[in-house]
């Protein structure tokens, strides 16, 4: 992230059509040299179907992308040796040990003599697997698995790395690990492209691109992303002497959401989020339509809103653009 | 004795249960209650027990010690009455993807007893709650993951179960299609129905009223996400920003070797420490000996997922490996 800013991934009017539907339309994307960049949407947004294309192994329709300096279109092969892919459904041989796996992708890669030996040495101790050399692949863990695809995908020091998902369906902590193995790519410079459903990991990254039926929406950091968001967040604890649990919720979340300048309501275990228009100046008039139904506000406080606030109010705004 | 309807308990009860498979504890000795009508969120890493609980709660499974009630029946011995007032749905939905909707339903309303009117109001309700009203023709197949997911949940609820166990029933979703799925959980629980939830997602862990963590088998924590995240983070969260020059100042902070966790968080940077007050300065000194500015350096609120990871390393130091 110095100031000498290079890019490395530029598409131009990319587009896919699978007959009538048009998967990705017009994608203009830029991605900067060592940038985790984040790709966001909901499903059917075309995220799957951009990584595909920008790995080479999917023909665009329309456009083109110039990706580590080559030219997708005339120089596809040139570009499937800068770039490691882990597609969503990779594939790894079950009854294959952890080091079989991974000289299998070595073989594939040409990766021979002293080179070899200590890209995979490296690479075990990167994924943290270097105990595990013996074990077939077939009885890892969901999370040691994506580490060894990972691993796989490594093999030939790429300079970009495309993540499809990477982390479904994996727990927490292998999640966070898997996250830390990242970081350490990042700071070696490997500029990392990741779909993803998980919007705490969308704040992880350095630029997150929203897609939406297969155009870019919105492109920023995080931070710039969450402050799209129109209107200012509150939070608070509801009381009630009458009513407890979820009826409490779901009764201040429907007096709240037909208050003037209350944008959006939503409730996080027993504490409720509102975005308002002016949070100071609403504040009294909310409390008023709460006390009238003996509900009291209680911990108030002004906050930021999620990533995946941020998400689905954008999209909504989006979705309510277009109906109009 | 009459066991059956003890309406005012709580939903579940769990006490010392325990499984073991051969010499191994999959689930020792875990007790916590679930009080009716509450969401409740069943948490812990892959391979923590998690399953082999829900599986015995459903008396699908029979503990090696320890019971259970949930709805007031013993797990064991009236496992059969007890099923018919819970619902279960599993992270591989159990839907017919070659029967249509409305199909579906009828099945599972069959295997529950449910029929003539009230199978036709139960359908009614269901197809309105989970917006699929006009697409009873549709072969289930060809919905897609969302609507896939909330028919997963009708066919659960189609005998209007009082304790409804959810187990990952968001796993591959997008945030949309899950924000519209917790809508409905919210809905049945202001209706009374008890809900136990296993989830992934931390973000989601926080609309739950009540957690329990489990590790090993073991329960490690339990309380309201707030009560969590106030009493079970071992040290606090520091986010340090140094101005867009986190690719150089994380292997400066790794190598100080005072942190559980270095993470970037776009361009800033978290650090898990147990003494703040110390540290801060040792770090601020550390960047700047490499020529590196902080704009700002500041203890943040821990996000549950830091408090589960945190809770989830500090178990695997106690529990040995």
């Amino acid at each position: 992230m110095n100031n000498d800013t290079e890019t490395i991934i530029k598409t131009e009017a990319l587009t896919k059509r699978f007959r009538k539907l048009v998967a990705v339309d017009n994608l203009n994307l830029e991605i900067e040299k060592g940038q985790i960049f984040g790709l966001v949407g909901p499903d059917g947004a075309g995220k799957t179907t951009t990584m595909r294309m920008l790995a080479a192994i999917m023909d665009p329709s329309e456009g083109n992308a110039t990706i580590s300096g080559y030219d997708l279109r005339q120089q596809p092969e040139r570009i499937k040796e800068h770039i490691g892919y882990m597609a969503q459904q990779f594939a790894l041989y079950g009854d294959l040990t952890v080091l079989e796996n991974i000289n299998f992708f070595a073989d594939v890669f040409g990766i021979r003599g002293k080179v070899r030996k200590e890209r995979i040495d490296q690479l075990l101790s990167f994924a943290r697997l270097t105990e595990f050399t013996s074990r077939r692949s077939g009885r890892l863990s969901g999370g040691m698995k994506k580490k060894l695809g990972l691993a796989c995908a490594l093999i030939h020091s790429p300079d970009i790395l495309y993540l499809d998902e990477p982390t479904t369906g994996v727990d927490p902590v292998s999640r966070r690990e898997f996250w830390d193995i990242l970081t350490g790519l990042h700071v070696e410079k490997t500029t990392i492209l990741v779909n993803t459903p998980y919007m705490d990991e969308a704040e992880r990254c350095s630029q997150v691109g929203l897609m939406y039926k297969g155009r870019l929406v919105q492109q920023g950091t995080p931070t710039q992303i969450k402050g799209l968001i129109s209107g200012e967040l509150i939070e608070f604890r509801p009381k009630s002497e009458q009513i407890q649990g979820v009826g409490l919720l779901r009764k201040a979340n429907r007096i709240l959401s037909e208050q003037p300048g209350v944008l959006e309501v939503q409730t996080y275990g027993d504490l409720m989020h509102v975005f308002v228009d002016n949070a100071e100046e609403r504040r009294p008039q909310l409390e008023d339509a709460l006390e009238a139904e003996q509900i009291t506000m209680t911990n108030f406080r002004k906050t930021m809103p999620r990533m995946e606030e941020a998400f689905i109010s954008l999209i909504g705004q989006i979705e309510q653009e277009k109906a109009e | 004795m009459s066991t059956k309807t003890n309406n005012n308990g709580p939903a579940i009860e769990v006490m010392g249960l325990t499984k073991k498979f051969g010499n191994f504890v999959a689930v020792n000795n875990i007790s916590f209650e679930v009080p009716r009508g509450q969401i409740f969120g069943f948490l812990g890493p892959n391979g923590a027990g998690k399953t082999t609980t829900i599986r015995m709660l459903l008396g699908l499974l029979t503990p090696t010690n320890g019971s259970a009630r949930v709805v007031g029946y013993d797990v064991v011995k009236e496992g059969e009455p007890m099923r018919k007032r819970i619902g279960y749905m599993s992270q591989k939905f159990s839907l017919y993807n070659d029967l249509t909707v409305d199909e579906n339903l009828n099945f599972y309303g069959g295997v529950y007893g449910v029929r003539n009117r009230k199978l036709r109001e139960r359908k009614k309700y269901i197809l309105e709650m989970a917006g699929l009203t006009g697409r009873e023709r549709e072969l289930t197949k060809n919905l897609s993951g969302g609507w896939k997911q909330r028919l997963a949940l009708g066919v659960a609820i189609i005998h209007e179960p009082e304790v409804l166990f959810l187990d990952e029933p968001t796993a591959g979703v997008d945030p949309i299609s899950r924000r519209a799925f917790w809508e409905l959980i919210y809905d049945l629980a202001e209706g009374g129905t008890t809900i136990l939830v296993t989830t992934h997602y931390m973000d989601e862990a926080e609309h739950c009223q009540n957690l329990v963590f489990i590790q090993r088998g073991t329960l490690v924590a339990q309380g309201s996400p707030e009560e969590i995240k106030a009493t079970q983070m071992r040290g606090e969260v520091i986010e340090i920003d140094c101005n867009n020059e986190a690719d150089r100042a994380i292997p400066l902070l790794r190598e100080l070797d005072l942190f559980d966790e270095v993470a970037l968080y776009g361009a800033l940077i978290h650090v898990v420490s147990d003494d703040p007050a110390k540290h801060i300065p040792l770090i601020e000194k550390s960047l700047a000996d490499h020529g590196l500015q902080v704009s700002t350096i500041d203890r943040i609120a821990p996000s549950l997922e830091d408090v589960f990871i945190s809770s989830a390393r500090e178990a695997e130091k106690t529990l040995g490996r």
